[in-house]
């Protein structure tokens, strides 16, 4: 039997995000999957023609309506429940937008979910992390069960352009609730690469003392051509946005370089940056358990060794 | 009664290093310290700080777990909750059979407000409140590190990906939390004793009308690939140079 994968497109109104393209790559892991991307939005049309050249994508469904105008999981999920009728698999990224939308399409069409998916060892059979990352399941569901899925983006590179997928208007015909109502987003707008995506992340952690200190972060990011990050210390003190929160219950990130400036490296945020290439750390505690995961380490005050980092970096 | 509705579960606490058993059958849970879920324990500070202001009532705290899960919830009433629901049942539930009993109890106690952790630190699911949302049909305000309330509505600032989101929910509704959501109080001892004596009611899911049956089976547990240990650096000089070497700058 083909698995039919429906993939839930991921964008802000104008732009796909990066993380769909590694849902389709998760997807197509599955022997013989068929790929369809879904586009809900208030105006499709940009988006669902970015969703159209992810190579090996089968079709793109549009479904425009003035209530996708800002993505609530309220909203679209009886969508997405409506159109999941003819597919084995739904899947959405695990970023907060389907960590957010996913389980309530699961619900809605009364599916199990599998959170944070990192392979698809068959269309029944699926890898994913417990406990912090420090034990890996392998979980099965029957054949024939349709199966919702959020996709672990630290785990698959994105599929690659190329395609030419044909895009179909989809007519969704269910009334939306307005019990739930979007105010607004305030995004600490920066020039800076995305932290999901950036291939360089330097982060810093409750070394750095406080916000003001915390912009020698910033600065040496800067120089790399970087995203920053931080440990939960650093944003519960208010060093950092909460936003930059790398871990578990953060983002989880597979840059190729990773610099951890003043973190520790408790399980919680080792876990947000085992699939990152090269892992830097600076401490001035030796013993601290983020050597262990560090490819290189330099035992220090971070003080002394980030303005020495940045000169090195500007000679 | 204007009521909020907490679900908390037991989890092995955020501090315990969490062992693969070798024969690949699960997790070390021998020996190991449980405690309250910390997003739950955040979902319960919650509660009680609205009740303090005088926004509710009573918080009722619930959970679903085995006979001895009623030590976590006897601290939930040490940290303030008015009455506990333990809804004994041995082994996992998956999170929709969680939402199930929950939607259950929500029918019967009619809160207007339920507070859940936004994952809990075994499954890592993140997964139960917006389920329960959905089965409720009602609104859902997921990661939540604010929540400003009024007689009918909520307004609710959630902790995404982009930054930080507003949103207005009509109320009932369900709320999970995030880290920056509040810090928890410590339980004191003589809260502890008053705990013995606040109502703690047992129940089944069958009492419920729900099935506890599993869809998602367990084939194994793995640790993790380790990663290789790297080299010690002496200087940022030496840093620079062992970077270039690796190719990465
Ligand atoms: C439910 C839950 C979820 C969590 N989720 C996350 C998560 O997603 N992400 C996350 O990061 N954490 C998370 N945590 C928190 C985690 O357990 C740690 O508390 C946190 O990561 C510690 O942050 P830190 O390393 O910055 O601080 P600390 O552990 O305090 O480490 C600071 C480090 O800086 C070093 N240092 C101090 N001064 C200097 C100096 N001058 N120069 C160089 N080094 C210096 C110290 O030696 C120390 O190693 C979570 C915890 C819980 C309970």
């Amino acid at each position: 039997m083909t698995a039919r994968v429906l993939v839930i497109a991921e964008h802000d109104g104008v732009k796909l995000n990066a993380s769909t393209a590694k849902c389709v790559r998760c997807a197509l892991g599955i022997a013989d999957a068929e790929v369809t991307i879904a586009v809900l939005a208030a105006d499709g049309a940009a988006v669902a023609a970015q969703a159209a050249q992810i190579a090996d994508v089968a079709r793109v469904l549009r479904a425009d309506r003035p209530e996708n105008a800002h993505a609530l999981a309220a909203v679209l999920a009886p969508q997405i429940a409506q159109l999941a009728g003819p597919y084995t698999h739904v899947f959405g990224p695990s970023t907060t937008f389907g960590k957010d939308l996913m389980p309530r399409v699961a619900a809605l069409i009364d599916a199990p979910q599998l959170s944070d998916i990192m392979a698809a060892e068959s269309a029944t059979r699926f890898r994913r992390p417990t406990y912090a990352g420090n034990a890996i399941v392998t979980v099965e569901v029957d054949a024939g069960t349709k199966v919702v899925a959020t996709v672990r983006t630290a785990s698959f590179e994105a599929a690659p352009a190329g395609g030419s997928a044909s895009v179909e208007t989809a007519t969704v015909d269910v009334t939306l609730p307005t019990h739930t109502r979007f105010v607004g987003v305030s995004a600490a707008s920066s020039d800076r690469p995305d932290l999901q995506s950036a291939s360089r992340v330097v982060s810093g952690g409750r070394a750095l003392g406080s916000a003001e200190n915390f912009s020698i972060i910033f600065g040496l990011a800067d120089r790399l051509g970087a995203a920053v990050g931080a440990s939960r210390a650093a944003v519960d003190a208010g060093f950092a946005a909460s936003d930059l929160q790398v871990g578990q219950t953060g983002k989880i990130i597979a840059p190729e370089l990773y610099v951890a400036i003043g973190i520790s490296g408790a399980i919680q945020h080792l876990t947000g940056i085992k699939d990152a290439r090269t892992i830097v750390a600076i401490n001035k505690d030796a013993e601290a358990p983020i050597f262990e995961v560090a490819d290189v380490g330099l035992v220090g005050d971070l003080f002394t060794i980030v303005p020495e980092l940045e000169k090195l970096l500007t000679a | 009664m204007k009521r909020i509705l907490v679900c908390v579960k037991r989890v092995i606490d955020f501090n315990v290093r969490v062992r693969v058993k070798p024969d690949g059958s699960g997790v070390v849970t021998d020996g190991v310290k449980l405690s309250l879920n910390p997003f739950d324990e955040i979902a319960l500070e919650e509660a009680l700080r609205i009740r303090e202001r005088g926004g509710a009532q009573e918080v009722v705290a619930v959970t679903i777990g085995a006979a001895d899960c009623q030590q976590q919830l006897r601290t939930a009433l040490a940290m303030g909750a008015d009455r506990g629901i333990h809804v004994v049942h041995d082994g996992g539930v998956e999170p929709i059979v969680a939402a199930r009993v929950f939607l259950k109890l929500i029918e019967k106690e009619q809160p207007f407000l339920v507070i859940l952790g936004k994952q809990a630190i075994d499954d890592d699911n993140n997964q139960t409140g917006q389920m329960l949302a959905a089965l409720w049909q009602r609104p859902q305000a997921t990661f939540a590190s604010k929540i400003e309330l009024t007689d009918t509505t909520a307004r609710v600032t959630r902790e995404v990906d982009a930054g930080l989101e507003t949103l207005e929910v009509d109320l009932p509704a369900v709320v999970t939390t995030d880290l920056r959501l509040n810090e928890p109080r410590y339980v004191k001892l003589p809260d502890i004793m008053k705990a013995k004596k606040k109502p703690l009611d047992s129940l089944s899911p069958a009492d419920l009308g729900v099935s506890a049956g599993a869809r998602v089976k367990l084939v194994k547990t793995v640790p993790p690939a380790q990663r290789q240990k790297g080299v010690m650096v002496k200087d940022a000089r030496e840093l620079v140079a062992a970077l270039r070497q690796r190719g990465v700058l």
